[in-house]
């Protein structure tokens, strides 16, 4: 079968008309950009139809060159022409171009789309298969957009939201590290991180260890009330945050709790324990019950089986789990706006206030210093998983 | 060891029985009671630390939504004396429903909490804010002759707070103070504190943040005199009611203060009543020199008649209207909160609809419901292709893919609205790069924040993954070889996907639009900062009651509707997929 398809090639008339019709596309939006539609389209077409001549050529053997080379070899002429026109941002833009084109007309004139599908498609299902990956890529850039956009423009040397030309030519003046230099000398901004380092981990460590027992606890196998004690203890995580907020704001401020620190520290526990006790209880499913009971029969008493036997095994879940309760307390803003007062506030909410009233670019960096942190955490989730389903042996490697 | 073969040879006699001689039936019942009770313990402090932490303000928050004890705590006996008079009828209330309201606002107004009143009132008729704000300040002038008739005979005497407290005070009348005292309490609006209380007050000092000494517990220093509360026994009432306030609000010693004015009007009544008049006459205690001469020349004025007084005051005290809405909303409980948020109140003939410009929030509720519901469907036209490539691929260029989706997951919620607002502003990324490419034009920017696409474009990004994982860990079961079954059998593309495929992921739509659907409907932050005012949503409008209209009542009863609308999709969602089954990350 493999054969069939390494050897396909498509007719010389196909390739040469979709590069140049690509080539048109691209043109037409440069053209449209410059002003002159009608020239973009044919330059587009006119350079589409020789790039893919020459894959042609390529793919028949009539170069003596190999097809990285010839890749490389368009993308220079690609920059070169760029750079020749409009410097060195075009450089660029032609150049990553140039790139598309040298690997698009290749790898539809060799056929290369076509291996790894079955022989039998039809034209129409090709198209599919790949209009469909296309989409689902775009939705993919969609999703991961904004976290792209907003680290470039971190460092942006001026107070705009938005790409300035210095930063498109890339030059170096375009570019700077003040909006970093801000969030790391302004007190506004200090005084926030340290309050959301404060409260965020305090908060963790009584959603876990609560959190934690309790898991323990549901998971035995005769627990009264068990669906009941699930719904009340994950009810914080379905609430929406607003009126979990108006709530804990008429009620603390009864009891005297609206403002402080400890208030603050017990509505976000409040809100991270679903987390844990989902995780961990999910830990525990893969539990082997007859550890705890060989460690008892050896002789350990019940708190040294919980530490010696049963923790090291749930450790990767109580982690993870601690994990999602940190990022909660640390992302949070609904609640902190209502039940802190102004010495509470955090991170989150002082880019709310950024955002809402005095929009700061300084936002942008801590984004990205944001973004950084999400980062290492998610990788740290994604490892303790894998190591947890290893150790249960519930999926291979 | 002889016990249990002794009880094993004797097995056939008897029921089963254990190592330790009682009946097998009966140890493990109680083994079994022990891993349940064992097991209640473990979870036992998480529960009470989330029924204190959240589901206590859940349900203060209920509470709220129709608790009204403020017309009572602050016009208690005007609520009293309403009860007799007929709202349907076109007419004004007797004198002493104006009597009443003279003394009960007088004291409010002392205690500044008329307005508060006013502002409650406001929301059941509009306007009525300033009635309450305007009189609360001419309290003072009410009968004004009368009290500088008394003051006039002797100034040296009526100005000295021990010559009152001579006349007025003793060691009786603990009952009349404490209900002066607890009056007192319910218009500051704070509550007595229990043994409860007491013992939260000394976790807050080992915490750092004591409690002010409770109203209840201050010792007052004062008492009344018993002869005096037969004599005068409006002036009696009145003088504890300044006492309590005197000592409790403004720290002073009763026995210094020369009294308010209420207290001298309270005297001219007691003085002109042709039932005490007779007494005054006769009576020989402290101050009956003093007396005489006050009665005497207060007899030469014309009687007070306050309904007059109010209506100097203010006009508006001779409208029916005022009457009724306080008397229609003098109960300890309302639904007044429920019906505005419904757009509707309570006239005198029954639930009205609001007139048409004070309607907002069924309009507010259909635009959340209509906006959750477009963010939902474009979740799940964008989450279905990608949750299928992803279920298709090989599980290493599947991973990849997964944390393209789970790195937003994971990334702050503020930092993706930051991004949003960035890109999508008149002069943000998405519009320089259309007006770039020539799409449009410089002057056509488009209008792409603050209002409703600004809120879907962005919400339906950020609750995107929240839709991709569970459809995607629903299609990860579905066999791949079915499809190919169908197209052997003859089916085209479309028809497999559409009779063989798609079946089967409605399950993972259901689970990941009804999460999505939650989590829309109860947003606030997204809205908030890209809604601008057309593109928010009924969170933002329950935020805005909170700090700013300072309505808590409706916000309360805002918060209600919501939050039982969530319960109902909560409970769907666990009859579908399980609460049990919620993953986290993939």
């Amino acid at each position: 079968m493999s054969f069939v398809t390494d050897t396909f090639r498509p007719s010389p008339r196909f390739t040469v008309g979709l590069v140049a019709a690509f080539g048109a596309l691209a043109g037409l939006f440069m053209g449209n950009a410059q002003g002159s539609l009608l020239f973009g389209i044919v330059a587009g077409a006119v350079l589409g139809a020789v790039v893919g001549l020459g894959a042609l050529a390529l793919a028949e053997g009539k170069f003596p060159v190999s097809r990285a080379a010839a890749r490389w070899a368009i993308v220079i002429l690609f920059a070169a022409a760029g750079y020749a026109i409009a410097g060195l941002a075009s450089a660029v833009v032609a150049g990553l171009a140039g790139c598309f084109f040298g690997w698009f007309a290749t790898w539809i004139a060799n056929g290369t789309y076509r291996r790894g599908l079955a022989p039998y498609l039809t034209p129409r299902q090709v198209l599919w298969y790949y209009t469909f990956r296309v989409i689902v890529w775009s939705i993919l850039i969609f999703l991961i957009t904004p976290i792209l956009v907003v680290m470039p423009l971190s460092f942006n040397a001026q107070d705009f939201f938005t790409f300035t030309p210095e930063m498109l030519a890339l030059k170096a003046e375009g570019f700077s590290l003040k909006h970093y230099h801000d969030f790391f000398y302004n007190p506004d901004w200090q005084q926030a991180l340290w309050n959301s380092l404060a409260i965020a981990p305090a908060a963790t460590v009584l959603s876990v260890a609560f959190g934690t027992l309790a898991a323990i606890g549901l998971s035995q196998p005769h627990v009264p009330f068990r669906q009941t004690i699930m719904a009340i203890l994950i009810s914080p995580m379905i609430v929406p945050l607003i009126i979990s907020a108006a709530g804990m704001y008429f009620f603390y401020s009864r009891i005297g709790l609206q403002g402080t620190y400890v208030g603050v520290v017990l509505a976000h526990a409040a809100l991270g324990i679903p987390f844990v006790i989902i995780t961990v209880t999910a830990t525990l499913v893969g539990f082997d019950r007859s550890l705890t009971r060989a460690a008892s029969s050896l002789g350990a008493n019940p708190v040294t089986t919980f530490f010696r036997v049963q923790m090291p095994l749930i450790l990767p879940g109580v982690i993870s789990g601690g994990l999602f309760a940190f990022i909660t307390s640390f992302d949070e803003v609904v609640v902190v706006l209502f039940v802190g007062s102004a010495s509470q506030k955090t991170l989150p909410w002082q880019m709310f206030i950024g955002l809402r009233e005095q929009i700061s670019p300084t936002i942008l960096a801590v984004a990205t210093v944001l973004v950084a942190i999400s980062i290492v955490l998610l990788t740290v989730v994604e490892l303790l998983r894998r190591r947890s389903e290893r150790l249960r042996g519930m999926s291979p490697g | 060891m002889t016990d249990a073969t002794m009880d094993r040879g004797s097995a056939d006699s008897g029921p089963m029985r254990a190592a330790d001689g009682t009946p097998l039936k009966r140890s493990l019942a109680r083994s079994l009671r022990m891993q349940k009770i064992r097991a209640l313990a473990l979870v036992l402090p998480l529960l009470i630390f989330v029924l204190v932490t959240f589901l206590a303000p859940i349900f203060d928050m209920l509470f709220r939504s129709v608790e009204n004890r403020i017309v009572e705590d602050t016009l208690p006996a005007t609520v009293v004396a309403l009860q007799d008079w007929n709202p349907d009828q076109d007419e004004l209330p007797p004198e002493d429903v104006f009597r009443a309201v003279y003394f009960d606002l007088f004291l409010a107004a002392e205690a500044k909490k008329h307005t508060r009143l006013g502002t409650r009132l406001n929301y059941e008729m509009p306007g009525i804010s300033s009635l309450f704000r305007g009189s609360g300040r001419a309290m003072d002038d009410v009968a004004k002759d009368q009290v500088e008739a008394i003051e006039d005979t002797d100034k040296k005497a009526w100005r000295d707070g021990a010559f009152w407290y001579s006349i007025l005070g003793g060691d009786a009348g603990q009952a009349e103070i404490e209900e002066a005292r607890s009056r007192f309490i319910a218009l500051q609006g704070e509550s007595a504190r229990g043994p409860v209380g007491q013992s939260w007050c000394a976790v807050r000092g080992v915490l750092g943040a004591p409690c002010a000494v409770a109203p209840n517990r201050t010792d007052l220093k004062f008492g009344l005199s018993p002869e005096a509360m037969a004599l005068l026994p409006r002036t009696s009432r009145q003088y504890a009611e300044f006492g309590v306030f005197a000592v409790l609000e403004d720290g002073d010693v009763l026995q210094e203060e020369d009294p308010w004015e209420a207290v001298y009007v309270a005297m001219a009544l007691d003085l002109t009543d042709p039932a005490i008049a007779p007494r005054i006459a006769s009576y020989t205690g402290p101050g009956a020199e003093q007396l005489q001469a006050a009665a005497a020349a207060v007899a030469t004025l014309p009687a007070i008649n306050f309904k007059d007084a109010m209506a100097a005051v203010d006009e508006e005290w001779l409208d029916p209207e005022v009457w009724r809405t306080i008397k229609v909303n003098s109960g300890r409980y309302t639904s007044g909160y429920f019906l505005n948020a419904a757009d509707l109140k309570l006239g005198s003939d029954g639930v009205e609809v609001r007139p048409e410009n004070e309607r907002i929030y069924i309009m507010l509720f259909k635009r959340t419901l209509i906006m959750s519901l477009i963010i939902t469907g474009t979740c799940i036209v964008l989450g279905y292709p990608v949750a299928w490539l992803l279920a298709n691929l090989p599980s290493r260029r599947a991973n990849l893919m997964m944390i393209l989706v789970l790195l937003p997951f994971w990334t702050s919620l503020l930092v993706r609205t930051s991004a949003w607002k960035v890109m999508l502003q008149q002069h943000g990324v998405v519009n320089d790069t259309l007006v770039w490419l020539g799409i449009v034009g410089e002057t056509g920017r488009l209008a792409l924040i603050n209002n409703q696409t600004g809120t879907i474009i962005a919400m339906t990004h950020i609750l995107l993954p929240f839709m991709i994982l569970p459809l995607y860990s629903v299609m990860q079961t579905i066999p791949p070889s079915y499809l190919r079954a169908a197209k052997s059998l003859g089916a085209n593309d479309w028809t497999a996907f559409w009779r063989v495929y798609f079946p089967q992921s409605v399950p993972g739509i259901g689970a990941g639009s009804i999460l999505v659907f939650i989590l829309a409907i109860g947003y606030y932050i997204t809205p908030e900062l890209v809604g601008g005012t057309t593109g928010t949503f009924i969170s933002n409008r329950i935020a805005y009651h909170i700090s700013n209209s300072l309505n808590w009542g409706l916000a309360a009863a805002l918060g209600t509707i919501l939050l039982v609308a969530v319960l109902v999709l909560y409970w769907a969602y666990d009859r579908i997929v399980g609460i049990d089954n919620v993953k986290l990350g993939g």
